[in-house]
């Protein structure tokens, strides 16, 4: 045995566990179900590094972890779904292949190189009804979880999904299912990131042509305002004499870092 | 830019190495070359009279945009070898073309171009400006010159909606590329002398654009009315002209019942004056 020698089992424990904890370092991304479609949020404050992109017709990405590995995959599966619609016909892109796709290369890598992404997915794609929705989550590794409703990703992702489950339900329509989305991606009693910090975006069935559409600026702060009327009627005591404060801790610019 | 050979076997060719710039005509280009149009080995005699033309185009800019029309017929020679053909496509949320020319090359490109729109959208997260888009589509039309000299020839009419000016922006162009922005109001195709004749007395600037449509469709009458390539309305079997409005509000394909009645304005109007609305001599 040569010196040195680390065991398979040990070499990819490691790997998971370095994966883990890049990813679980930055902010955490929801994608869920609402009554039109799949909705996107992320806390992001850059305004130009996308955590949520269009990838094409009915299919959006999501990503949490290090920031160029995770636009390379974007930029990837961007390519794949153009040439493919190119190639054949717009409704032969699913999510389905995108996902497998992905599974592939995230699972060479994590295999064959040194260091393996930090990076979690979800590829999201709308149908013409809830039931034809597809919501694919994939991990560093390259394994591919078929989702159904919501997914939570990235740091505090089980505190953050379990905080979604207490407010979401099926059809949510899309003012509360952002409400709910904020309530889940803030800590309890933690401040709420303002709506310039936010990347919220849908994939709506009803859109001609390209479903997917980034919720910005004052068509934003209506939905969020709706949401927070619908759901906190009662004013937060203490809320109105405290400054506005960004959230603890590191702001994730969407690097991993 | 890495060779595909570098990379780990199985892994997709090129999909996951960047290819230059966010260009999706080349990266197909480096992807897979063949699936570009104009690729093809030389043809051994023209066969321009073989295959489906698609004949007369129009546009014109109205108030707060722009709006393209075109006939619906396509003929091969002397034959009308499609009644129902579409002629203007969407290309992105705020522009269309229009083709003219043989119809396969002419509906290839216009896909290729969508593609191109999009791709360079979603891989940069902003749209190109007016004048960018314009010049991908001049690229496009040049790599099709030696087809054109076999006489695959096709002329595409770009119209977009510019947010810097707030109002829609048109594109001629020839064989070779070359790209010449348009004032007003542009025709192509083999119609299209008479379209632009009928256009120039009839056009109005900043009009609304429902009296702008109405203008196109009067001038696509002409066309008909003047050159056997172009489809007139075709009542019976009520097939109306493809009629694209772009505003700040994005695309929009006016459908068929809102072109029938337009159509039908034009034809009670033909009715008592078969040469249509005069304009005052002075």
């Amino acid at each position: 045995m040569p010196f040195g020698y680390v065991s398979p089992e040990q070499q990819m424990r490691d790997k998971a566990d370095y994966a883990r904890k890049g990813i679980a370092r930055g902010r955490s991304v929801v994608v869920l179900q609402y009554e039109h479609g799949i909705l996107f949020v992320a806390p992001n404050p850059s305004r130009a590094l996308h955590k949520i992109s269009e990838i094409y017709d009915r299919i959006g990405f999501a990503a949490v972890g290090r920031y160029n590995e995770f636009e390379a995959l974007r930029l990837g599966g961007i390519r794949y779904a153009d040439i493919n619609g190119y190639n054949y016909a717009r409704d032969d892109v699913t999510a389905r292949g995108l996902a497998n796709l992905y599974a592939q290369n995230l699972g060479q890598i994590f295999t064959e190189s040194m260091k393996p992404f930090e990076v979690e997915i979800v590829v999201a794609e709308v149908g013409d009804s809830s039931d034809e929705d597809h919501i694919y989550r994939l991990t560093f590794d390259g394994s591919v979880f078929d989702e159904t409703g919501l997914v939570a990703m990235g740091g505090q992702a089980e505190a953050v999904a379990g905080r979604l489950k207490e407010r979401y339900r099926d059809g949510l329509p899309l003012a509360e299912a952002l409400e709910a989305a904020l309530f889940a991606l803030t800590e309890p009693g933690g401040e709420r990131s303002p709506a310039s910090q936010l990347e919220v975006a849908v994939l709506d069935r009803n859109r001609p042509h390209r479903k997917f559409l980034r919720l910005t600026g004052p068509r934003l702060e209506r939905l969020l305002a709706e949401g927070a009327g619908a759901a906190a009627p009662a004013p937060e005591p203490g809320a109105a004499d405290a400054p506005p404060t960004a959230p603890e801790g590191e702001i994730d610019t969407g690097s991993g870092g | 830019m890495g060779s595909h050979r570098d990379l780990p076997a199985g892994m997709v060719n090129h999909i996951f190495t960047n290819s230059g710039i966010s260009s999706f005509t080349e990266f197909v280009g480096s992807y897979a070359p063949d699936l570009l149009p104009g690729r093809n080995e030389a043809l051994a005699a023209p066969v321009g009279d073989r295959i489906p033309h698609a004949t007369t185009i129009v546009a014109a800019t109205c108030a707060g945009g722009v709006v393209m029309a075109g006939d619906r017929r396509a003929t091969s020679g002397n034959i009308i070898s499609q009644r129902d053909m579409e002629k203007v496509f969407r290309t992105d949320d705020y522009s269309c073309m229009g083709i003219a020319g043989a119809a396969s090359t002419g509906i290839e490109m216009a896909r290729l171009y969508r593609v191109e729109l999009e791709h360079y959208e979603k891989m940069e997260g902003r749209t190109l400006s007016v004048a960018g888009k314009a010049n991908r589509l001049a690229t496009m039309i040049r790599g099709n010159l030696g087809m054109a000299m076999q006489g695959l020839v096709v002329v595409p009419l770009f119209a977009a909606y510019d947010p810097e000016i707030d109002g829609g922006r048109i594109f001629g162009y020839d064989v070779g590329g070359g790209p010449y922005e348009q004032q007003q109001y542009h025709s192509i195709g083999s119609g299209s002398i008479f379209a632009r004749g009928a256009l120039k007395k009839l056009y109005r600037e900043n009009a609304s654009p429902e009296d702008t449509v109405l203008a196109l469709i009067h001038s696509l009458y002409d066309a008909a009315d003047d050159d056997s390539a172009t489809g007139g309305p075709d009542v019976t079997r009520k097939i109306w002209p493809v009629v694209a409005l772009i505003t700040a509000d994005g695309f929009r394909r006016l459908s068929d019942d809102e072109v029938a009645g337009y159509v039908q304005t034009v034809i009670d109007e033909r009715m008592s004056s078969p040469d249509g609305p005069a304009a005052p001599l002075r």
